[in-house]
């Protein structure tokens, strides 16, 4: 007789189910959130259209839209494109400028009780170090960590992407630790359209990022067979959904094993707790729920709860365990590959005639 | 006349929908869901965003719909009613539903149309599916001693939607087609002008294609009164978050922003819109030119 898997169907939760025991608090550097599970740049705005669905406290932390130093009206529409379990964008970082989101973002969030993770963007590395200069004028504890999104054009380098020349994302990640608060970590956001991510990550990281967030969009493009043109007005634009999720969990998973003592908040395509427990496992510290928020508003609670019980069910009481894990199970440890599940009812209850099945 | 601006950023819900039924109306489908929370907080010109398919659906992102019709306390609980034109792969998904069929709805969504204050002389005009936004708006109207003129335009009869609706609400009704198959051949905003005459139409209230909006916008400014379009640009995610549904529109200040079609509107007032830069980014606009790149 062939043994079933030790695999068992989650049952479904409910309000009246409690949740599950497991610390789920979570660190970015020396940021020490409640949970690791936050918005992402660019996909949740400045927080308060979600917060009519639920309160932004929940949330481990919001990421806000990357701002940049003036007001920006970004790029013609059509912005956007619907792709295989994903989607092309191509915004061009439409904002109302730095100072706007300093006087009425921020503090905004705070009276929520949001912790707030500001994204900034820059096309030189002067604005770089003007918009985190500005940023610095925040009110006290609005601000928990930066985010420096590399993925601009660097206006002085024919149009170069930052995020692709080390040199570059150096110094432009120099520019903005310099200029913030010594006492707020500096995250520094990664392409992925690179032939060697770790050579990036290690730069930044040489440059005084505190942490890394990966990934940033992968470059697309799509074309209208209709009109036989480009159905984006940019022409290209950013893919993101759970279409580049694989790409993601490999950049953790390389910058992780390489840098293992840097804090990463991954990001792309977490659309399930599953999803999110992939980039943990790979070496993510906390993760950002993009794309999935246009799907599902909720997503990023949901996920949050998900990510819950699949620690619970593998055996981990704390979040801070499972962070890279799946490195160590390559080596030593490899008795975790089959996951320590809590008793539970064994798959003949859910199919009566599974034994003839098999 | 002064219409009153509404606010935007209203309460809205996400709830798990039930399609209760789906009819077939001419072209179009008209779905009945099930969906608490969202009929209690309706107002005209409100739309929903419905996920396509499952959790694991490949089509992430939602679609956008105009409420025809609100039902606060059914059988079952509120519900809603939408007309869909099945042309893409999410709309064929939708108009393929069976009742019980579950639906993730957000909404109600968007800022509705602003009503006038003192009951006034309105002209309705609704382009294909667009017009169905318009009788509840009709009622409401109505219910404020308001005077109806309903004029409704489609390409052919079959793609008309709710002209017996409308006869049995309005002070008058005008058909056109684009080929004659029903009512006056031609453009709903050929008919227009007579209406606006004839009724000494006060406020235009328009929903349909974006060429129509512009020509009623026009034709509205032609006649010296004001003109509010419920317009539809590409929405990734129908709440304001994603920024990718901006158009052209000028503010209060004189002052022209990219503007997000779900939050700010669907509903604008049409001598606001910079209809001839609609997928432009106009040089005059706050914050532009761009430089190439970055998202
Ligand atoms: C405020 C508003 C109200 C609307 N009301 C109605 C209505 O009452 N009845 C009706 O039939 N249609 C309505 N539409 C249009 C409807 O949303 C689109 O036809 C539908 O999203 C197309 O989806 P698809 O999968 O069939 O096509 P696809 O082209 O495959 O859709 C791909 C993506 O593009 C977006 N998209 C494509 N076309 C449009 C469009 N015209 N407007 C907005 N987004 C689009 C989709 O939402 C989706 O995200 C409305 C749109 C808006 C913005
Ligand atoms: C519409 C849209 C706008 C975005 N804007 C930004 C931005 O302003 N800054 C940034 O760093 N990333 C931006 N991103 C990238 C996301 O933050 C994220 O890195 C990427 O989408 C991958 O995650 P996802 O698959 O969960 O969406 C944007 C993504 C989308 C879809
Ligand atoms: S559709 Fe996302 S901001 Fe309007």
């Amino acid at each position: 007789m062939t043994v079933p898997p030790t695999v068992r169907p989650v049952a479904p939760h409910s309000a009246d189910v409690p949740e599950p025991a497991v610390d789920m608090r979570a660190s970015l550097a020396w940021a020490a959130l409640p949970n690791p599970v936050a918005t992402a740049s660019g996909c949740a705005a400045n927080g308060r259209e979600l917060a009519r669905f639920y309160p932004l406290s929940r949330l481990g932390a919001m990421v806000t839209k990357s701002v940049m130093l003036a007001p920006r009206s970004g790029r013609p529409t059509p912005r956007m494109a619907e792709t295989p379990s994903g989607m092309l964008n191509s915004i061009g970082l439409q904002g109302p400028g730095v100072d706007a989101f300093v006087q009425q973002d921020l503090p905004w969030l705070k009276s929520q009780g949001a912790r707030t993770i500001a994204s900034i963007a820059a096309g030189s590395i002067d604005e770089y170090a003007e918009v985190a200069a500005r940023l610095a004028l925040a009110p006290p504890g609005t601000v928990t960590a930066v985010e420096v999104n590399i993925s601009c054009p660097n206006v002085e380098d024919r149009g170069l992407v930052f995020a692709c020349d080390p040199h570059a994302a150096a110094a432009a990640v120099a520019a903005a630790r310099e200029a913030t608060d010594p006492s707020i970590p500096v995250l520094a956001k990664l392409s992925p359209d690179v032939t060697d991510i770790v050579s990036i990550a290690r730069a930044c990281v040489g440059a005084g990022a505190d942490g890394l967030t990966m990934i940033n969009t992968v470059l697309g493009m799509a074309i209208d067979t209709t009109t036989l043109r480009p159905v984006l007005g940019g022409v290209t634009g950013g893919l993101s959904g759970p279409a580049i999720r694989p790409v993601a969990v490999r950049c953790v998973w390389q910058v992780h094993a390489a840098l293992p003592d840097v804090p990463i908040l991954g990001v792309g395509g977490v659309r399930t707790g599953l999803d999110a427990l992939q980039l943990i496992l790979a070496g993510a510290s906390a993760v950002s729920v993009g794309t999935a928020v246009f799907n599902d508003p909720g997503a990023p609670l949901r996920v949050l709860g998900e990510l819950r019980t699949a620690l619970a069910e593998r055996g981990f009481e704390r979040l801070r365990d499972a962070v890279g894990y799946a490195h160590r199970a390559l080596g030593d440890g490899a008795d975790r590959i089959a996951p320590a599940v809590p008793a539970g009812p064994s798959l003949q209850d859910f199919a009566p005639d599974a034994e003839e099945a098999l | 006349m002064t219409v009153a601006p509404s606010a935007p950023l209203g309460g809205v819900v996400q709830v798990r929908g039930e399609v209760l039924s789906v009819r077939r109306v001419g072209a179009y489908a008209a779905i009945t869901l099930l969906a608490p929370g969202v009929a209690e907080r309706f107002r005209p010109g409100h739309f929903v965003a419905l996920a396509i398919g499952d959790q694991s659906s490949s089509m992430l992102l939602r679609r956008s719909f105009s409420i025809h019709r609100c039902q606060e306390r059914g059988v079952y609980g509120g519900t809603v009613e939408i007309v869909v034109s099945a042309h893409g792969p999410g709309t064929q998904w939708l108009a393929s539903r069976r009742p019980h069929d579950p639906v993730d709805v957000v909404g109600p969504l968007g800022t509705p149309f602003a009503l006038p204050k003192e009951p006034a002389s309105c002209a309705l005009v609704g382009g294909g599916y667009g017009s169905a936004p318009l009788f509840t708006l009709a009622e409401r109207l109505r219910a404020r001693g308001c005077r109806v003129d309903i004029v409704l335009g489609a390409a052919t009869e079959e793609r008309l939607f709710g002209v017996l609706e409308a006869k049995r609400m309005a002070d008058s009704v005008t058909v056109t087609t684009d080929d004659g198959s029903l009512g006056i051949r031609g453009r709903v905003t050929d008919a227009l002008p007579r209406v606006i005459e004839r009724a000494a139409t006060d406020v235009v209230y328009a929903c349909g294609p974006m060429a129509m909006l512009r020509a009623v916008s026009d034709v509205a400014a032609g006649a010296g009164i004001p003109a509010q379009v419920a317009v539809e640009e590409a929405m990734a995610c129908g709440i304001g978050v994603c920024m990718t549904c901006v158009l052209p529109v000028v503010g209060e200040d004189g002052v022209t922003r990219m503007v997000r079609s779900c939050t700010e509107g669907p509903v604008f007032r049409g001598e606001s819109v910079r209809w001839a830069d609609v997928g432009t980014v106009p040089a005059d606009c706050l914050g532009a030119p761009v430089a190439a790149g970055g998202h």
